[in-house]
């Protein structure tokens, strides 16, 4: 089966988004470019005319076999996901969803990943290839739908988490895998100081971990692989079964922790940051409750904090061990300017660089990533 | 068309006094090995892709970093272009030298910087060899997953440069996904990170877009990997087939039945025989091909596996299916493939490496439209290839001594590649486009795709002065291929 059967909804619309990139490229009008709308809070606000995706959808091409599929940007990530799931495949960076309307494109442009990034990889490790609409509006073709390819620069990598800043992506081609044949979870009751010691010497044994979470005093561990192994090893790490819904819940930042609904409610007194830190990270030096107060994800990877902790010293914390920190709190917090850590001079000017030379015009989500470009 | 350095389609080149430059990067860089006699240069005067040589201008041997960023500031100030060298192993003529322009050799950082086995990293200058670093993660249960055919050889610098590949990037990637951070120099002699220790950097993923680039945009002076634990097991099967598009077939099959092996190669005839008689790998020389497929991970799920893969292989209309026996015969089996270059080698006085990579699904028509080529031009063509990614590895077997038939085997090679492109695949998998594929590009690329390649390298390097003439065509060498091949398609149709 080369593709998937086309949905009522399947609809080919970069020539009107082309259309409209080339007028705002000629009249210099800057685009806010607009998937299902469900990232807000992720990044800063940006000024321009909407332009939406949302059309723009569909599975163009999916051969299980060949472990790649093709999908336009406006198509509805959980759309894409049944599909995949109906042949026993996945995307295996576990990607959020902050709601139904989550598109590929916005998963894209934000390079989001789940628990399993840090034994699967991450977005951008599965894009293959994509298909850019750049300030001239043409449509581009990087990468492609091959497993290897090195003709040219990696341009659509590069896309990846540029939040739309360098062009508009119509179409995304990623490498899926198959979901794996078995899946336990279980839970630890064990300090995290106890937590980052076994997960230290787990790592260096080819144990089936999956996911590796440490919140509210406990260990949440997910085994993934062949039904042997994965039984095998649930039999020798003990702990009490934990429900695997806990995976998603964590994923899309459903959990108590993170507030109900939407950024408003983490706005106020105690916004939402996302800590990334390298493995092994003993500790970040903040005081010893406000580390045990967060959730420690991708073991010990990605750290979720709700603090009122201010921008400054939760960055230099994180600095200190070559790591940064990313606010998602609400318009006005304390980090709202600025959600992402500020870049060393020489990064910002090839930044600059690279913006000015690939959007001369500035059209493309101006200031999103950040106020300089 | 040719494919080296012409000024009338690749731009002008700066005329220099390679005197003044000697004396400037002397007086500027303390201590700087600079060769620039003849009889010094003659060994950097090509790469892997052996056939096409030219001199360089002067070469530098630095062992610091401080002299390679202030060679750098140099070379800017003065409008010298630079080419950097890992070990000179790359087969599309990267590292190729320019007549005109120093070559920045960085075979002399050589150390391992830090192996940290908790946090499973690995610190490493430019020059370390490939298989270097799996060795000192080795006493920790860790190894490096890329892992290049030239491992023995190849610098990491150079992996990252070319986004290099191995027989186990099925499963375990390619450089771009085991490599978290580098240090760079850009050709202003600016220093920056790009990557974290952390799993992400803030900004655009720079990283991604230095892994491949050919050496065009920075210099990379520093590499820190990702270690993986040994597999607790691995196991080979080799599968032979009387036909080759069974073979290409069972290779589909495999990966429909869910399972992703740590590595999946081909070989036809051709390869085999070679191999078997450099190697003595045990190879069934009657087969028209051999399929090996490496199952590994924790023990109990590889012998499931190893069941499943047989079973589809018989379906598949394997004739033999033999596994290894133990560690022993599982390395022959691999060294018969990882040799295979060498070993066609030997079968010919020169040969010629293609790297298209395609659809799996179309194998077999792409085999099929390589064997007529073969009979077409009069060249033996072994076929060896990474199966399960889809990349091949065409070998054309030729005699340069024999006027014209260079000329004849890169032809053959182009037509490959272009067969490749038709497809939908792409004319380079993992040895990258350099200067041997420059023409190429112009196939798989449209004019405003390779403008934004264009401004992307202008980002980095706005001269133009990092390893000039590389990867992406300029638009008079595009015209020029477009002009020749529409005048080669049009007696053809009167034919
Ligand atoms: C704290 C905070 C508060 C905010 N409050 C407001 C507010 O009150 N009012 C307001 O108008 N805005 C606000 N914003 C900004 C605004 O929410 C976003 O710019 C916009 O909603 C992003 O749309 P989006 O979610 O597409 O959704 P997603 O589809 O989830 O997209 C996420 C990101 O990907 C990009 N993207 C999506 N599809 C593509 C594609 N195909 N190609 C390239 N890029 C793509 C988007 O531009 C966006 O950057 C706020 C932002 C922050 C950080
Ligand atoms: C027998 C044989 C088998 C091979 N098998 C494989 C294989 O299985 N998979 C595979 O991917 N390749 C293979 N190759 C190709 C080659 O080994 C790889 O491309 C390798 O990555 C090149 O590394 P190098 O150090 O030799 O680089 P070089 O040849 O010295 O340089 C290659 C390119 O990288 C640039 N470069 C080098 N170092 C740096 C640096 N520090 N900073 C910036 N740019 C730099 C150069 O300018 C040049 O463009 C094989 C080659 C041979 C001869």
């Amino acid at each position: 089966m080369d593709k998937t059967a086309t949905t009522p909804h399947d609809h080919d619309a970069s020539e009107s988004l082309a259309e409209r990139i080339r007028q705002a490229s000629a009249t210099g009008t800057p685009l806010r470019i607009v998937g299902g709308d469900t990232r807000g809070f992720y990044g800063r606000p940006t000024e321009g005319e909407v332009l939406s995706t949302a059309e723009h959808r569909g599975i163009t091409f999916y051969d299980p076999v060949e472990l790649v599929v093709s999908v336009r940007s406006g198509t509805p990530l959980a759309e894409l996901e049944a599909a995949l799931a109906e042949q026993g495949q996945m995307l295996p960076f576990e990607p959020p969803r902050f709601g139904e309307a989550s598109t590929v494109g916005g998963m894209v442009a934000t390079g989001l990943s789940g628990p399993r990034r840090p034994w699967a990889g991450s977005v951008r490790d599965f894009v293959l290839g994509a298909r850019v609409l750049g300030h001239e509006g043409i449509e581009q073709r990087f990468g492609g739908q091959v497993m290897k390819n090195v003709a040219g620069y990696d341009l659509s990598r590069l896309m990846v988490g540029a939040q739309g800043t360098l062009g508009l992506l119509t179409e995304v081609t990623f490498k899926v895998l198959p979901r794996p044949g078995a899946s336990r979870s279980l839970h630890l009751d064990i300090s995290l100081e106890e937590a980052r010691n076994r997960l230290a010497d787990w790592g260096r044994e080819p144990l089936p971990i999956s996911a590796a979470a440490w919140l509210e005093g406990a260990l949440h561990i997910r085994l993934e692989g062949g039904p042997s192994s994965v039984a095998a090893t649930r039999e020798r790490l003990g702990g009490d079964e934990l429900d695997e819904k806990f995976w998603p819940a964590l994923r899309d930042l459903k959990l108590d922790f993170f507030g109900q609904g939407d950024a408003s409610a983490r706005a106020s007194d105690r916004p939402l940051w996302r800590l990334s830190l390298p493995h092994r990270t003993a500790s970040l030096g903040l005081a010893d409750a406000a580390e045990a107060s967060m959730i420690h994800d991708w073991a010990g990877a990605q750290c979720w904090v709700r603090s009122a902790i201010d921008a400054e010293t939760l960055r230099s914390a994180c600095r200190r061990v070559d790591g940064h920190a990313t606010y998602l709190g609400a318009c006005g917090g304390p980090g709202s300017d600025e959600p992402f850590t500020p870049l060393p001079s020489v990064l910002l000017k090839y930044h600059r660089n690279l913006k000015a030379e690939l959007d001369p015009k500035g059209i493309f989500n101006p200031g999103r990533l950040y106020a300089a470009f | 068309m040719n494919i080296l350095y012409d000024e009338r389609l690749d731009g002008a080149a700066p005329k220099l006094d390679k005197t003044a430059i000697r004396d400037s990067l002397a007086q500027d860089v303390p201590g700087l090995t600079l060769l620039h006699r003849e009889e010094d240069l003659h060994p950097f005067e090509c790469d892997g892709l052996s056939v096409y040589r030219t001199l360089p201008m002067l070469v530098a041997l630095p062992e610091t970093l401080a002299q390679v960023e202030q060679l750098l500031k140099t070379c800017h100030r003065l409008g010298v272009p630079v080419v950097t060298r890992g070990a000179g192993t790359g087969l599309s003529g990267g590292a190729m030298p320019l007549e005109h322009g120093v070559l920045l050799v960085l075979s002399r950082f050589s150390r391992i910087l830090e192996i940290d086995p908790e946090a499973r990293i690995a610190r490493v200058e430019p020059g370390v060899r490939n298989l270097a670093i799996s060795e000192a993660a080795s006493p920790y249960g860790l190894y490096y997953a890329p892992d290049p055919s030239s491992q023995i050889a190849c610098s990491i610098g150079g992996n990252v440069a070319e986004n290099a590949g191995g027989v186990h990037c099925l499963k375990y990637g390619l450089t771009v996904h085991n490599v978290i951070k580098v240090e760079v120099l850009t050709i202003e002699g600016e220093h920056m990170t790009l990557g974290s220790d952390a799993l992400d950097a803030p900004g655009f993923d720079l990283l991604a877009l230095f892994n491949g680039s050919e050496g065009m945009l920075g210099v990379v002076t520093e590499i820190t990997v990702k270690l993986l634990p040994k597999p607790e097991t691995a196991k080979v099967l080799m599968a032979s087939f009387d036909d080759i598009e069974k073979a290409g077939n069972a290779v589909g099959s495999i990966i429909a039945a869910g399972i992703i092996p740590g590595g999946l190669e081909m070989m036809d005839n051709l390869a085999i025989r070679a191999a078997e008689d450099f190697i003595g790998a045990g190879y069934p020389v009657e087969a028209a091909a051999i399929l090996l497929c490496e199952l590994d991970g924790v023990e109990a799920d590889v012998d499931d596996d190893c069941e499943t893969v047989r079973r589809v292989l018989e379906a598949a209309g394997a004739t033999g299916i033999q596994q290894a026996r133990d560690d022993a015969e599982r390395a022959l089996f691999w060294a018969g493939r990882k040799n295979a270059f060498p070993a066609v080698g030997r079968m010919s006085p020169d040969y010629y490496c293609m790297d298209g990579t395609i659809p799996r699904r179309e194998l077999a028509r792409v085999l099929k439209g390589i064997s007529d080529l073969s009979e077409q031009y009069g060249l033996r063509v072994a076929n060896v290839f990474h199966a399960g990614d889809g990349n091949m590895h065409p070998l054309i077997l030729f005699d340069a001594n024999t006027p014209g038939e260079l000329d004849e085997a890169e032809a053959l090679g182009g037509k490959i590649l272009e067969l490749c492109v038709e497809v939908g695949g792409t004319i380079t998998g993992e040895h990258g486009v350099g200067r041997e594929k420059i023409n190429q590009m112009c196939a798989q690329f449209r004019p405003d795709e390779l403008a934004t390649f264009r401004a992307a390298k202008a980002a980095f390097d706005p001269t133009g002065l990092l390893n000039p003439g590389k990867n992406i065509p300029t638009p008079a060498r595009c015209s020029e291929f477009r002009t020749i091949k529409s005048a080669a398609a049009d007696p053809a149709k009167q034919g």
